[in-house]
């Protein structure tokens, strides 16, 4: 396979697919197919055979705003239906070439006006299951281009100057990390790709994994070629079954095409990806506790360094990336360094997936660029708390991250951002939170997440975070005290500080920024013995006050 | 060096030639522990002493290692489930939106708790750390499919349709 080849099967593609008058973009992304998009797309397939036109009927992934689903798209009209079923498929295909059906359009421009869309500009527009959807695309040029124009060092600087930062959450600049594992010794080197998305509330790598699955595996090719290694890894959790099936089509797909396997479009560089499944251990998503359990050994975290650019997996230099940091590569590559430093931020280059989720009117998926005000997603594009009550809180970064206040929605979206408010980035699961969330009960939320998911190894993590659980279970139902409370916050800055790894030092931040912002809630629960959220079951009576 | 000959299948159960065969796949290597275990779950449908003990034996791995892993993820159950499965999805979204309540009413309605089965073997109750479909939240798995924004009212109906069946 080499440039023209590619250019040829794209341009096919292209053709085929003028020769019909309408593609309907049927959403069959989990949210869209838990209601029926599977129907509804044979209904629309077998309409469109006896309506005389011509259609194209495409399975895609997701498109983004999962409340409204399922979702179908005309094109080229670019006419966006949402709640469609398959008793819906008539009417649609008789509007072709008429006036859309108006009962059934979805106005949802302010929730895309202020998206940019580079890790999702195929959501929609591809079948993930066909290769060659992707090759129309641009898919695969940066990839052909990196390997015949480029020399590897070259693809490394330009990712450094692309200014990408790692999308896992950890926010590592990509190039440095890049530029590691290249100069490593050694002849053998592994490329890993991070999929094991344990953040509960997130979503955006499976959505990536299922919907445009060419788009990661380019990238760890391209990364590959770059740092010099011939073997890579994806580790995908054993949650996402979907992901799982798709990624394994991709690549027989891609090594039949001739972009996977040895001296890739004639040069001497070997390239293949194997698929491991993780087994439900959110510590996995820690890069040595995932270089044990791809080893086949529990997942338990090691000291660093040695870093894993230095020595991961089997003892040799590993390239360890998260999904969406892989999926910015080609359009890097493709583009240019500076067309990507141009978007986003000072210190945080780029666009941001989030899954947007919790009390708020549009779920779903969007991408911003970085930068954006909190205020934005959550008003303009997430389009608002619904049912009349008010917003309390929003929480990113999971159970490493923390909740941030509604005085403080102004704040620009950016790693750095995030974290001097007491969150973090994360891997971009942002939840609503309403007057009816408890924010105590949401701390003990979390820490009850970390304290199960604990591998047990250090003492501060394993312990700690199950005595923090034992302090907020009393706080919450009413038999705290302030001494407790204050030994709850010795005891958050032990673990925060004392941990082995990622898991055990962030495991407080959701106690810590809700003793921060809502400390009067913890308050009420212990001297007032109340819930103003009505969340909590409180025992306890109320204290006579004097 | 004598060359390394794997154990016979525990029995004529076709069930073992599924699993012997990812193992094959893998050259028979230690690192493939993890991978056989998840072929030996779905094809058995959780994992017992005897299978983790041939897994073990095949791939050269001690019985500790093995019976760490198999411990260590919670992907793995050493109980056989149920004839049904209720996953209630316990992700921070669906926490929001009141999964605890989802969670604590199939208790009350099963009289079973978390991880446990039915006495008679009709219904297991588990939960899962996202699934992935939050914007539909709060979600459950009704034997793996996904069904979302569930009501308490849906819930019960459908745990009472698998304990009459």
């Amino acid at each position: 396979m080499n440039l023209d080849e590619l250019e040829l099967i794209a341009r096919s593609v292209r053709q085929e697919n003028a020769a019909y008058d309408y593609e309907l973009n049927v959403c069959m992304d989990l949210a869209c197919a838990s209601q029926g998009a599977e129907m509804l797309r044979e209904a629309l397939i077998a309409t469109g055979d006896t309506s005389g036109k011509k259609v194209l009927v495409r399975r895609t992934g997701c498109m983004g705003p999962c409340s409204s689903g399922p979702m179908v798209r005309v094109d080229p009209d670019d006419t966006l239906y949402g709640h469609v079923h398959a008793d819906h498929a008539e009417k649609i295909l008789s509007s072709l070439g008429n006036e859309p059906v108006a009962v059934l359009q979805c106005d949802l421009n302010e929730h895309f006006d202020k998206q940019v869309r580079v890790v999702l500009e195929n959501a929609g527009h591809i079948d993930p299951e066909k290769i060659d959807d992707y090759i129309a695309r641009d898919g695969y040029k940066a990839l052909l281009t990196a390997l015949t124009e480029m020399t590897p060092n070259g693809v490394v600087h330009r990712i450094t100057e692309s200014g990408l930062r790692g999308r896992g959450g950890g926010g590592y600049p990509t190039g440095l990390k890049w530029g590691t594992v290249a100069k490593a010794g050694g002849d053998v080197k592994y490329i890993v790709c991070n999929g094991d998305e344990g953040d509960p509330g997130a979503f955006m790598d499976r959505s990536v994994m299922e919907g445009d699955p060419h788009r990661i595996i380019e990238g760890m090719a391209i990364a590959g070629y770059a740092v010099g290694a011939s073997k890579g890894f994806m580790y995908v959790r054993a949650e996402y079954p979907v992901a799982v099936a798709r990624l394994t089509t991709a690549l027989r797909e891609a090594r039949r095409r001739g972009l996977l396997g040895s001296n890739l479009c004639g040069t001497t560089f070997n390239f293949d990806v194997e698929i491991r499944l993780g087994a439900g251990a959110f510590v996995c998503g820690e890069e040595t506790a995932l270089i044990a359990s791809i080893e086949g050994k529990r997942g338990t975290p090691k000291p660093r360094p040695p870093y894993p650019a230095v020595s991961g997996l089997w003892g040799k230099p590993t390239l360890i990336n998260n999904v969406e940091t892989f999926a910015n590569i080609a359009p890097i590559v493709r583009n240019g360094g500076k067309w990507f430093a141009n978007m986003g931020s000072e210190r945080s280059k780029g666009t941001k997936v989030f899954a947007l989720t919790g009390k708020i009117a549009n779920t779903g998926l969007v991408e911003v660029p970085m930068g954006i005000k909190l205020r934005e997603i959550i008003e303009v594009i997430g389009g608002g708390v619904p049912n009349g009550h008010t917003f309390k809180a929003v929480q990113t970064g999971g159970p490493s991250g923390g909740c941030i206040p509604a005085e403080m929605l102004d704040l620009g979206v950016s790693y750095d951002a995030l974290l001097k408010v007491g969150s973090i980035m994360g891997s971009g699961g942002m939840i609503v939170m309403d007057d009816t969330s408890c924010m105590v009960n949401v701390a003990r939320f979390f820490v009850e997440f970390c304290m199960t998911e604990s591998c047990g190894k250090c003492i501060p993590c394993r312990a700690g975070t199950a005595q923090m659980y034992k302090l907020l279970t009393r706080i919450c139902d009413g038999s705290g005290t302030m001494d407790d409370l204050s030994l709850l916050e010795e005891l958050c800055v032990t673990v925060k500080e004392t941990s082995l790894c990622g898991l055990g030092m962030t495991a407080p931040n959701p106690v810590l920024s809700t003793l921060k912002y809502f400390r009067n809630e913890y308050v009420d629960h212990i001297v007032h013995k109340r819930c103003t959220a009505g969340v909590c079951n409180i025992k306890a009576p109320a204290e006579v006050l004097a | 060096m004598t060359t390394f000959t794997p154990p016979p299948l525990p029995s004529d159960d076709k069930r073992w030639k599924i699993v012997n065969g990812t193992m094959r796949k893998n050259g028979f290597a230690r690192h493939a522990l993890i991978e056989t275990l998840h072929t030996v779950q779905s094809s058995f449908g959780y994992l017992d002493d005897d299978s983790i003990r041939f897994v073990a034996r095949s791939l050269r791995v001690p019985l500790s290692q093995a019976y760490g892993v198999a411990t260590f993820y919670h992907y793995f159950s050493l109980k056989p489930p149920g004839e049904h499965t209720m996953t209630i999805c316990t992700g921070t979204a669906c926490y929001i939106k009141g999964a605890d309540k989802l969670l604590a009413e199939s208790e009350m309605k099963l009289g079973v708790a978390l991880g446990q089965t039915t006495a008679d073997g009709k219904v297991s109750l588990m939960t899962a750390r996202c699934v992935g479909a939050c914007s539909r939240a709060p979600v459950v798995l009704c034997d793996g499919k996904v069904s979302g924004e569930m009501s308490r009212e849906q819930l019960i109906e459908q745990l009472e349709r698998w304990t009459v069946e």
